[in-house]
């Protein structure tokens, strides 16, 4: 299936795999200059607020949410840019949004860390650390209690799992065998404390206590996070319950615009950077010959296109209408 | 019509919802098996199941975090937190996830949960289990909050609240539980949100409750017109949010005078805000300050005197109403 | 083309910052990505980044310097590119990032063209745009309320002022406590609230006793009690005399308006009556002395030193208000207000009805001055020239009808004094005196004094000490 932008298509399992790695690239790229130029564009004052760039983790967003289908459900955490543009909402809708736009995904309502796509059955990122994965579970409980073919993938960082909410989570979605894939992202970091210092086990075994099958993957490698995760979906259409991955990867930047990194070592970040995914996937392209050095440049000039007409569309959307500073608080009832 | 105890019709629009729609469906602490704490689901897991009415760990945050995703799946949930005191180990599901769903998605997404909880003091079960939290879920925007002070309305409402696309909170005094009424029998019987009922006409002073304190309400009108020969006007607000400030208004440019009873604090309690919105908005009708008969600002002591002192009663209000003529 | 490098947005709530350190110098390349200065903001010291490569050519904000954020700091050039010398001038943020609290424009205003614009232009526009600063102070000159005294809001002259009708907010911070309901009702109607008696909790005027006063408006106009009538919901002032009624009661035999001067006299007549609750005390005063003595200085007086009984009465009055101030007081919710100044009102009948000027300074003036101001006040009351402090200064109020041969007159209090003296004809009676029946000018006064501020017995203490003037009538002459 051939869908417009590379951005919206997702995985099917027919798709070529040189067409699959070349759209993973370039969905990885795009992520990574989308949030380069936000937060461009945060200095400048233009995106407000609270803004967490995703740059460093790409391999998880795109390797895990290539894996859903479109009936699949999605609801992440607050570092939900790449998410969302991996979930192939438009990234001019979601610049629209950080910009406070009326174009924006919430009309300008939700702003960074709130980014929600009912037709692309995005469910939010969500702020309230561990906040969202009860609800997780509901959309999960829900899809079973209907009988439809649908699994819900719950995206969480490591700064979650102190949370009560985790446990109760966890604890819910194996006694009532939802179809649920927690998808865990360990950037090693609950914003500026170490994993070590808030997790008393590694985190993959805490899910088998609750009796979760669950993996550990790279998720630095784009093509081993997508191929856990098709094993993850498998695993939920059957109805055996949940299933945990623990996907071990790294942010760049600071937690937020405003932190100074105290806690870490450049060249700890230095580390990393080794293993960057867009770098590691184009290379073994380039070693299998899937593309050249010129097709590598063609998608970075694409992708650099995309962006800026991404900001050009958000920075032309008008404000919201102060008369709609009420719209949306309550759905109105049918009979009233 | 049929007289029935507020259990008992809370438990009767309970089944009829879950016939009438099969989105519908119920989860919480022992409300199967142990029949629910105060009975309301008795027998309902026997006629539905063990799917449709869940019997829930405790685990307050994540089932009300498990009841705003079934929602946004497209069911129906009710979910039964066994008293108000336990919703605050799941309150960020409900002020973080419930009631703003909605407006930070620019309004695609809509959560049509009912949160029943019950609430208020009176039994001795000391600081932590005699809460009346109504006006604090009132403070919310996005979510809509229902407190019946009688059978008939507990069910009417209930039904209603099934019907609602938004969050409601629908909080049962635990005193009423066994307070009896007629009930009608139709099954589309429902009350609209945001219509308060005038219980009892009068001219010279309105009493306006809600939830339990309906009750003192009434029974301080009776006091004033067989004491003081004093006609008052008695208002059950029935639902905080949306708030029914007509009808206070109107009556209280018939009566120029207004005393608000409720067992919450009243410090930054709900009669705190209806005492401000009927001064916005009668202040040229009032010929006394709006009183507020209130809960004392204390945590609720267990001794039963002490309780009793703590709590409103209809005398309080009489003197109330005596002070202000 | 040159690239600015502006003071960067690093987190919410960040207005400023400081360069702490320059990492690329003048002249370095930069590559787009590279740090080139850390920059200090409140919370933390962060790193910031190229957006653009090029070369660094100026550093305009140096090491340790503070700026707001989005103002330029450095410029990056192409390698080779020449840079203009003037520096861009300073932008003000763009509307994006508002004041707090300030709402984003609905539009975006136009930007200036950047494209073709030439250094030189931009720094000129710069120059004429009225610096930021001056804006600002503009702004909250006009918040400022002008000073007291400087300049006063139109129509609200001294005069207007002090012609206007009374606040509610009565002098001395007492106001009168009066429900919102009452006051409409009483401002729909026309009713001034200072002639009511409130009946509810400290006194507080509720809507029935402006209902009552309403309803007992209507029976006195019509002369009968009329029944309690539901109040219109805003009855006009004129439906104080109820039309209707009159008309259902065919024995009216003729009806009038009322006279300014009457409905003053039934306001304040109501209102003494209806706040001030009184007390009488009459005394017998032996006038004998007093009449021989008035004899005797009028014997040689010329016509406009002839000195009246009452002219006596207000001198003995006089000198008995200095030694009870009580009785020259005024009641007030906070306490009461004793007057520096006596000044007596002393009652003066009219064609239209009653008028009772003040004599001013009573205290420090002989019995010849009272006797001579008192007729000029008369002789200006009778052609309406009083000056506004004689009728509204009085602090004691002497009624006498003893012109008429009205034996007693026991008066209303003139609100807000304490008291009024009554006083009667002046007449031979037989009294007993040392045992023995005798004929005597006998003259009878009647005290009504308020019982807020007084009790009987010190009524009574005033009274004798007016009557031993009088009766020792030397003394009024000192």
């Amino acid at each position: 299936m051939k869908t417009e932008t590379l951005t919206s298509a997702p995985a099917t399992s027919s798709e070529p795999k040189d067409e699959q790695f070349e759209r993973f690239l370039y969905q990885m790229l795009l992520i990574r200059r989308f949030e380069e130029r936000t937060g461009e564009m945060y200095t400048k004052g233009k995106v407000r607020g609270f803004l967490h760039l995703y740059i460093g983790e790409e391999a998880c967003a795109v390797g895990s949410i290539s894996a859903l289908r479109p009936q699949d459900k999605l609801i992440t955490h607050y570092r939900d840019h790449g998410h969302a543009i991996a979930r192939g909402i438009a990234p001019q809708r979601i610049m629209a949004e950080l910009f406070g736009r009326v174009d924006g995904t919430s009309k300008g309502r939700g702003g960074s860390m709130h980014i929600f796509d009912k037709q692309a059955n995005f469910y939010g990122g969500h702020a309230i650390v561990g906040g969202h994965m009860p609800v997780a579970v509901g959309l999960g409980l829900a899809a079973k209690m209907q009988g439809q073919d649908s699994v819900t993938m719950c995206v969480f960082g490591d700064g979650g799992v102190a949370e009560g909410e985790f446990h109760e989570s966890l604890n819910l979605s194996s006694l009532w065998k939802t179809p649920n894939i927690w998808f865990l992202e360990n950037n090693g970091y609950g914003m500026g404390l170490p994993l070590a210092k808030s997790v008393a086990n590694e985190i993959y075994r805490l899910a088998e206590a609750y009796r979760i099958p669950s993996v550990r993957v790279d998720g630095m490698d784009v093509v081993g996070v997508h191929e856990v995760t098709e094993k993850a979906l498998e695993h939920c259409r059957t109805g055996e319950g949940p299933y945990f991955i623990e996907a071990m990867t790294y942010r760049y930047r600071g937690h937020s615009m405003a932190d100074a990194e105290l806690y870490r070592q450049k060249s700890e970040v230095e580390e990393f950077r080794k293993r960057d995914p867009i770098e590691r996937l184009k290379a073994r392209m380039l070693q299998e010959d899937m593309i050249t050095d010129r097709d590598y440049d063609e998608l970075v000039a694409r992708v650099e296109e995309e962006v800026a007409q991404a900001i050009q569309f958000a920075d032309a959307s008008a404000q919201p209408g102060l008369d709609t500073l009420y719209d949306g608080i309550y759905k109105e009832n049918a009979n009233g | 019509m049929a007289e029935m105890r507020m259990r008992d019709a809370l438990h009767d629009a309970l089944r009829e919802e879950m016939l009438r729609d099969e989105r519908v469906f119920l989860m919480g602490e022992d409300i199967g098996g142990y029949g629910g704490s105060y009975a309301v689901t008795r027998g309902l897991q026997t006629e539905f199941g063990p799917e449709r009415v869940r019997d829930t760990p405790i685990a307050e945050s994540g089932i009300l975090g498990a009841g705003i995703g079934a929602a946004l799946g497209g069911l129906r949930p009710m979910v039964e937190i066994m008293t108000i005191n336990f919703s605050f180990v799941g309150i960020d599901q409900i002020i973080n996830n419930a009631s703003k769903f909605s407006y930070m998605s620019g309004g695609q997404f809509n959560v049509p949960i009912v949160i029943r909880m019950a609430s208020g003091g009176g039994s001795q079960l000391g600081a932590t289990h005699s809460h009346s939290l109504e006006g604090m879920y009132a403070h919310f925007p996005g979510l809509k909050v229902v407190c019946p002070s009688n059978a008939a309305d507990a069910k009417g409402l209930l039904k209603r609240a099934f019907r609602d696309e938004n969050p409601v909170i629908f909080i049962e005094h635990a005193a009423l539980y066994g307070t009896k009424g007629e009930v009608p029998d139709d099954p589309d019987f429902l009350i609209e949100f945001g219509k308060a009922s005038v219980l009892q006409e009068g001219t010279d002073v309105t009493v306006i409750g809600y939830s339990g304190s309906v009750h003192q309400a009434i029974r301080a009108a009776k006091l004033l017109e067989e004491q003081e020969e004093l006609s008052a006007e008695v208002i059950d607000l029935r639902t905080l949010r949306p708030l029914d400030i007509e009808t206070v208004v109107q009556s209280v440019k018939k009566t120029n005078r207004a005393v608000i009873v409720e067992d919450d604090w009243r410090f930054g309690g709900f009669g705190a805000e209806l005492s401000a919105q009927i001064m916005e908005r009668a202040f040229d009708w009032l010929d006394a300050p709006v009183a507020r008969v209130s809960g004392k600002d204390v945590p609720m002591p267990y001794n039963r005197n002490l309780e009793f002192a703590a709590l409103p009663s209809e005398e309080d209000v009489v003197e109330a109403v005596l002070a202000m003529l | 083309m040159a690239v600015e490098v502006t003071m960067p947005q690093m987190g919410a709530d960040m207005t400023e910052g400081t360069v702490v350190r320059w990492v690329k110098q003048v002249g370095d390349l930069v590559n787009r990505g590279e740090i080139i200065a850390e920059i200090e903001t409140d919370k933390a010291t962060v790193e910031l980044e190229a957006f653009e490569s090029g070369i660094m050519r100026k550093q305009i904000v140096g090491e340790g310097e503070t700026v707001p954020v989005g103002e330029v700091i450095a410029v990056l050039g192409a390698d080779g590119e020449e840079m203009p010398e003037q520096v861009p001038a300073p932008r003000k943020q763009a509307a994006e990032t508002p004041a707090r609290r300030s709402v984003e424009p609905q539009a975006e205003s136009p930007q200036p063209a950047a494209a073709g614009v030439t250094g030189d232009v931009a720094q000129d526009s710069a120059a004429k745009a009225p610096p930021p600063a001056v804006e600002e102070e503009a702004e909250h000159e006009e918040l400022t309320p002008p000073a007291a005294g400087e300049k006063e809001p139109a129509g609200t002259g001294g005069k207007a002022s002090a012609a206007a009708p009374a606040a509610p907010a009565a002098e001395g911070g007492a106001r009168t406590r009066i429900s919102p309901v009452a006051r409409r009702i009483a401002s729909d109607a026309g009713i001034e609230i200072e002639r009511l008696q409130g009946s509810g909790p400290d006194g507080r005027i509720l809507r029935r006793d402006v209902e009552a006063a309403l309803a007992s408006h209507r029976q006195e106009a019509t002369g009968a009690p009329t029944p309690p009538a539901p109040v219109p919901a805003r009855p006009a002032p004129q439906e104080a005399i109820p039309s209707r009624a009159v008309a259902q009661r065919p024995v009216v035999a003729g009806q009038q308006t009322l006279s300014r001067m009457r409905q003053a006299i039934a306001r304040r007549m109501t209102q003494s009556k209806q706040t001030q609750p009184h007390y009488y005390l009459t005394l017998d005063i032996d006038m004998t002395d007093a009449m021989a003595f008035r004899k005797q200085i009028n014997g040689s007086a010329s016509e406009e030193q002839r000195v009246s009984v009452n002219d006596l009465i207000v001198k003995a009055c006089a000198l008995a208000l200095e030694r009870h101030p009580k009785f020259n007081a005024e009641f007030h919710e906070n306490g009461l207000v004793y007057h520096d100044a006596i000044n007596i009102d002393i009652g003066i009948a009219l064609e239209e009805g009653l008028i009772a000027p003040a004599i001013l300074h009573c205290g420090g003036k002989t019995l010849g001055q009272i006797a001579r101001e008192s007729k000029e006040l008369v002789e200006r009351a009778k052609s309406g020239h009083l000056h506004a402090e004689e009728y509204s200064a009085g602090t004691f109020t002497i009624t006498n009808l003893g012109a008429y041969g009205v034996e007693a007159l026991i008066g209303i209090i003139n609100p807000p004094q304490a008291a009024i003296l009554g006083v009667g004809t002046v007449m031979p009676q037989a009294v007993v005196r040392d045992g023995e029946v005798v004929a005597r000018e006998m003259m009878k006064i009647a005290l009504s004094a308020d019982h807020r501020v007084s009790d009987g017995a010190e009524g009574a203490r005033f009274i004798k000490e007016i009557q031993g003037f009088l009766e020792n009538p030397v003394s009024l002459a000192l």
